[in-house]
């Protein structure tokens, strides 16, 4: 439904937007403090995980190299499933994002964003 | 029909769809959101195509797939740094500033900041990134072209010596990416990007079903064969024939070769985020969540293209062989074709060979031209839009004029990018990707963390940030092995050559690693935060518009 919100070709007015008072009220409201921590909540910590496990693998290939050789099922060794583990957990690191998002935070940021958008036209 | 009137039938026919697509999609471009930004009306599942079409360039298609067949193991390393760094993109960047900015990186930077400093220097590091990136494509481009169509020095094609035939290729590209750009705007070079994409895709699929078949669809089988016929044995399925060797008796060298590797893996996985020609995607859909799907797409599409370039890879290890392909190309950029040949090969004799070989080449070229187009329109809007309209014009330029001033942009250069591709033809510019994306990492990455992350963020942090980066990258690179003083010993009792740009007995460089983000992308940051401090400058209220806008998408265009 929010797809095709944006105007395609009619850029705001910057005077028109709504005015600095009204987003710093908003910036310490309940409702987006309890957003801002929900979307950090997941992303600051994920993305720690993330580079580490990434710079692990980095490291394990730079410095652990009779690790990784270990055979595991055939020709198949650790370094292998280990990097093949890094585009796996990319992948459900993306789509746990995308649930996250969709169930948690889009939920809350329309109501913010419709109470902002309506002040914006009421009085410029 | 031989397999080069095949290759430059099929390139044709790609050139004269992408020329209609274009025109088409002139007819449609008429504000400056449509020129920037492709009127923000693509869906997530066409702007992630589109992604992965700016994203998969030959470098990775041709490069990776090479880099495997020759040095099997640390290849696949390239390609998850070139994954993994999507997820920085996911997570931090691309809702964000989908929400805050309008056309530009610089957009989102210059919202709470002064316009003026700030976009100046966005500009700066967005078009040295651009150029950079544009000169390995290019110049790659009239090397792959020359052997693609198989012309060698000494041999003539349509009445051109070998490096007339790499200056025409280089001329043709830059020619038919400023006809995309200028005509099209981004409307028509993200068309551009998801024919190329689909073509990729499926090309790479295709290849890598009749490879796993040789195989019996069991992949240990390919691994082995793979590893068998390198001559090096198990080592080719293991880290450490490429990046971070071991120097037996020299500690020091290791010590830097290790360090080389993790320098580049942070420079992949920090870059990818703060590539100006990825991040103006980001505005070509309608809403942030429009963004995000197309992330999630791309990731999807570029992990699978990834996967597929093991298969081709270890494949062309296993089937052409180490040998075969130094012979064609020392690089390894033509393992990927030369596999191709001999799957058609097995398929349909010599013109099975023919055919599989042209539409793989043909894939190769469309590769090339799509992602030069993106780069040219990446410099050219920040260009236009950040220096001109808001630095010149002090953001009193009309819409038609910045369109108009965008557009000459692209022409000046796609001129530039082409003369300088010319006199660096005889160089060897492979290195200039990885600077490009350290570059993309020190520079201009933490500008973007940092303004939509940390309050007390301020103009000369920013300024400071990105000339900071950017020159500690810059000056890093100039001063290391890549481009004076690495010497390659010559093999069987062959002379020496030199590995760097300037030839042998050249050597200025004091700098020990060869990728500079290790060094480089601490610095950016450290001078983005030490700049913030020695400034006054602060606006609590900018930041909680900001912050609001960029979270719940209030007011976005």
């Amino acid at each position: 439904m929010t797809e095709g919100r944006a105007s395609a070709s009619q850029p705001v007015d910057r005077a028109a937007l709504p005015t600095s008072a009204r987003y710093t009220a908003m910036e310490q409201s309940a409702e987006f403090v309890a957003l801002r921590r929900t979307f950090r909540r997941f992303v600051f910590p994920m993305t720690v995980v993330f580079l580490a496990w990434y710079l692990l693998y980095v490291l394990l290939s730079a410095y652990a190299r009779g690790f990784m050789s270990t055979k595991v099922v055939g020709n198949v060794n650790v370094a292998l499933i280990f990097g093949l583990a890094q585009f796996a957990s990319t992948f459900l690191i993306a789509w746990g994002y995308s649930r996250y998002a969709r169930n948690r935070l889009d939920p809350m940021t329309d109501g913010m964003r419709e109470t902002l958008e309506r002040a914006e036209r009421t009085q410029p | 029909m031989s397999a080069r009137t095949l290759t430059l039938v099929l390139f044709l026919i790609f050139v004269a769809i992408t020329l209609m697509i274009t025109v088409w999609a002139s007819r449609q471009t008429r504000t400056a959101t449509d020129f920037y930004a492709g009127g923000r009306t693509f869906s997530g599942f066409q702007n992630g195509l589109a992604l992965g079409g700016d994203y998969m360039s030959a470098a990775s298609f041709l490069g990776i797939a090479g880099l495997i067949a020759l040095f099997g193991y640390d290849g696949f390393l390239y390609s998850i740094g070139f994954l993994v760094a999507w997820l920085v993109a996911l997570l931090l960047v691309a809702e964000l500033m989908r929400n805050s900015g309008r056309y530009t990186m610089a957009d989102v930077l210059s919202y709470r900041m002064r316009q003026r400093p700030v976009r100046t220097a966005a500009a700066v590091s967005t078009i040295t990134v651009s150029i950079f990136y544009l000169l390995a494509q290019m110049v790659g481009a009239g090397a792959l072209v020359a052997l693609l169509l198989g012309i060698k020095p000494g041999t003539t094609f349509l009445g051109l010596s070998a490096d007339q035939a790499k200056i025409a290729t280089i001329v043709l590209v830059g020619a038919l990416m400023i006809i995309y750009v200028t005509v099209g705007g981004m409307k028509g070079t993200t068309y551009v990007q998801i024919v190329k994409a689909a073509m990729l895709i499926i090309g790479a699929a295709l290849m890598t079903v009749l490879v796993l078949a040789k195989f019996h669809f069991n992949p240990s089988e390919m691994l082995g064969a793979a590893a068998a016929k390198s001559g090096k044995g198990a080592a080719f399925l293991e880290p450490g024939l490429r990046y971070g060797k071991e120097i037996p008796g020299d500690a020091t060298a290791t010590l830097y070769s290790k360090l080389d590797l993790i320098s580049l893996g942070l420079a992949l996985v920090l870059g990818t985020a703060g590539l100006p020609h990825i991040l103006i995607r980001f505005y070509t859909v309608p809403t942030a969540r429009a963004a995000r799907k197309s992330v999630l797409w791309a990731i999807t599409l570029i992990g699978a293209f990834y996967l597929m370039t093991l298969a081709l890879g270890f494949g062309a290890a296993a089937l052409v062989g180490s040998k075969a392909i130094i012979a064609q190309d020392k690089t390894g950029n033509t393992a990927a074709p030369q596999l191709a040949q001999v799957l058609g090969a097995d398929l349909g004799g010599k013109t099975g060979g023919a055919v599989l070989l042209a539409i793989i080449a043909s894939v190769a070229f469309a590769t090339i031209l799509a992602v030069v187009a993106g780069l040219t329109l990446a410099s050219s809007s920040s260009l236009a839009h950040d220096f001109y309209a808001n630095v010149v014009k002090r953001g009193k330029a009309t819409e038609r004029q910045e369109v108009v001033v965008a557009r000459g942009s692209a022409l000046a250069i796609g001129a530039v990018a082409i003369v300088l591709s010319i006199f660096a033809t005889k160089l060897n510019v492979a290195f200039l990707v990885a600077l490009a994306f350290a570059i993309a990492a020190s520079a201009n990455l933490p500008a973007i963390l940092l303004s939509l992350f940390w309050r007390r963020f301020n103009t000369t942090g920013a300024v400071a940030g990105i000339y900071g980066g950017l020159i500690a990258a810059v000056v890093l690179v100039f001063f290391s092995p890549v481009v004076s003083g690495k010497v390659v010993p010559g093999l069987e009792g062959a002379p020496a050559t030199s590995g760097s740009l300037f030839g042998l007995g050249t050597d200025f460089h004091w700098f020990p690693l060869e990728n500079p983000g290790l060094v480089s992308i601490p610095f950016g940051f450290l001078c983005a935060i030490i700049g913030t401090y020695l400034s006054k400058e602060r606006d609590d209220e900018k930041f909680a518009e900001v912050e609001v806008r960029s979270l719940t998408g209030a007011g976005a265009h």
